[in-house]
């Protein structure tokens, strides 16, 4: 595989807590998981997805963890057409379009 | 150094009191009774030196619109005569798009006058862009820490949205899987960096939403010639609150009604990995609103400011389909393209209205910026892929993580009430568990009177448990 190169801008991962040691109060399901971490920062040695490396936050900050997603991107949108709004839409103009009487 | 989580747990009271800078013993009277004025004084933030630390900052000064096409919406819906004026505060104009500036303006200027060199803020919410936004205006490095994810990875969409928008600014940005962990590593944070706590609930965070309250009150007033008769808060963590509640006040508006309103999420367990990306709202939700409400000092301060049973005076609870609805309704009827959180008040003012005189005024005090994620077509379609059944129907069917239920008309709207001597039963059942109410003075019951807002004899009541 191929080396990221030094400095690149890059996430990684670190296990907080690991499953087991979580916080008393939590519910099942999330103590069977462990507590991540995720944190952009550059590249401070060239190193493969997977590996464990360390990251210079845009701080400054060194922190280390697992090199999970170099150049990492929002991948955020505005989603998929929703048909439900169309009508929520179309109901509403039509009530207004539609006579005065109160309480109709 | 011991980093266990129970090791730094333990170092929480030494770490808090470095990050904060407030002895708070100096407020307190007696193990539960403090001053809460003394408090809200701390500092010397009279409200003409917030206004002016605002102005310099560009926050506040929000628009003020009267929503005609939804007030003529309400009154084709109302009895003849019935139907009140519904007026909004625009603090989506605010710098970061939200009210949360007001907060993030004195907390940042607070941290930088008395010398740290940067401010850390656990937050997923607007509050993070806010303080992000205030640290890059006022040369202060920050780092905004996030509960974002789920175990499989998947983000909440408007909470990378608000990843993204501190990183925009600047901030260094952690981001965590789900629970309540995120306070072990803020704690974590704030030792290693020796940074300022820019929490939500210091008395300046929550003295700053008061400028939200007076500008309200005089924007009315000057285009009505009469006070608000009924103001509606979006409810969660309680400062918008109490800061807009206590600013009304100020401003002469004690008759006021002071309504909260939440996104009912009621049967989703706010710490639960397998519930976080079931919900649609990420703020506003009765997740905080009732949490917070009952037992406000489960704060990241020892003693939070923002303490909204003693300013509400009723509270009501819509659905998440009800808020997406009133979203679309703004966009379509004002003109106006806003975040969904912050139209849950909206979503209450609506049917609030329609009990009101013509000629009476009701005020929806926030709004918040949209975007991509933050958007009801992202939330929608993101809940759509969730397994969420989204549909037009009758919204009070809906059942938080299972379905969400579009109204098919306006009239559909309506708000819940939730009781506010349940509310304050429950913040009673939290004092028994952690005091020794046997051994309460007067000014212990005084406190629980001004906290409570109410008599002495219906906390009596409450604590026999009889309603």
């Amino acid at each position: 595989m191929e080396k990221i190169p030094q400095g690149t801008y890059v996430e990684i991962t670190k296990e907080v807590l690991p499953k087991g040691e979580r916080a008393p109060q939590v519910p099942s399901d999330t103590q069977n998981t462990p507590l991540l971490l995720k944190v952009k920062g550059f590249l401070q040695t060239p190193s493969i997805v997977g590996e464990e490396v360390e990251i210079k936050t845009v701080l400054g900050r060194k922190i280390t963890g697992v090199l999970t997603n170099p150049n990492p991107r929002y991948t955020h949108d505005f989603g998929d057409v929703v048909p439900q709004l169309f009508k929520v839409r179309e109901s509403i103009k039509n009530f207004m379009k539609s006579g005065d009487g109160h309480g109709q | 150094m011991d980093n266990s989580y129970q090791g730094v747990m333990a170092r929480k009271n030494e770490i808090m009191k470095k990050a904060i800078g407030i002895d708070y013993s100096q407020f307190q009277l007696t193990p539960l009774a403090f001053d809460y004025e003394k408090m809200m004084a701390y500092g010397g933030y009279t409200i003409e030196k917030i206004r002016e630390i605002q102005k310099e900052q560009g926050v506040g000064n929000t628009p003020l619109y009267e929503l005609k096409n939804i007030t003529k919406l309400v009154r084709k819906l109302s009895p003849k005569g019935k139907g009140a004026r519904i007026f909004l505060k625009d603090e989506g104009a605010n710098p970061s798009g939200s009210f949360k500036a007001r907060r993030a303006a004195i907390s940042v200027y607070h941290a930088k006058k008395n010398g740290y060199k940067g401010v850390v803020a656990a937050t997923s919410g607007n509050y993070g862009a806010a303080v992000a936004s205030q640290a890059a205006m006022q040369n202060l490095d920050c780092i905004i820490i996030q509960e974002a994810f789920d175990s499989k990875g998947v983000y909440q969409p408007e909470i990378m949205e608000k990843g993204r928008a501190c990183e925009a600014y600047g901030s260094e940005v952690l981001q965590l899987s789900v629970g309540p962990e995120l306070f072990y590593v803020f704690l974590r944070t704030l030792e290693e960096t020796g940074y300022f706590n820019a929490s939500l609930y210091t008395p300046f965070g929550i003295a700053g939403i008061e400028t939200l309250g007076i500008e309200l009150a005089e924007q009315i007033m000057e285009r009505t010639g009469r006070k608000p008769d009924k103001v509606v808060v979006t409810h969660a963590g309680g400062g918008n609150l109490t800061g807009t509640a206590r600013g009304l006040k100020k401003a002469g508006c004690e008759e006021t009604e002071i309504i909260g309103a939440s996104i009912d999420l009621e049967g989703l367990h706010m710490a639960s990995d397998g519930d976080f990306n079931r919900k649609s709202f990420t703020t506003g939700h009765t997740g905080f609103g009732v949490p917070f409400a009952t037992w406000p000092d489960r704060a990241d301060v020892p003693k939070n400011a923002a303490r909204p049973l003693r300013y509400m005076d009723r509270y009501v609870t819509v659905t998440q389909g009800e808020a997406f609805y009133v979203t679309e309704m703004l966009a379509i009827l004002e003109g106006l393209e806003r975040g969904p959180a912050g139209n849950t008040s909206l979503a209450a003012a609506i049917p609030l209205a329609m009990e009101m005189d013509e000629d009476q005024i009701i005020v929806v005090q926030e709004t918040e910026y949209t975007g991509a994620g933050k958007h009801l077509n992202a939330q929608l379609s993101f809940a759509i892929k969730n397994g969420i059944d989204v549909y037009l129907g009758e919204p009070r069917e809906s059942v938080p993580g299972k379905s969400i239920v579009l109204p098919e008309h306006p009239r559909q709207l309506s708000v819940k009430e939730y009781s506010l001597d349940r509310l304050r039963a429950t913040y009673l059942k939290n004092i028994k568990q952690n005091f020794d109410i046997n051994s309460f003075t007067e000014i212990d019951w005084q406190f629980l009177q001004a906290e409570l807002n109410t008599s002495l004899d219906n906390i009596k009541k409450l604590l026999s448990g009889k309603e």
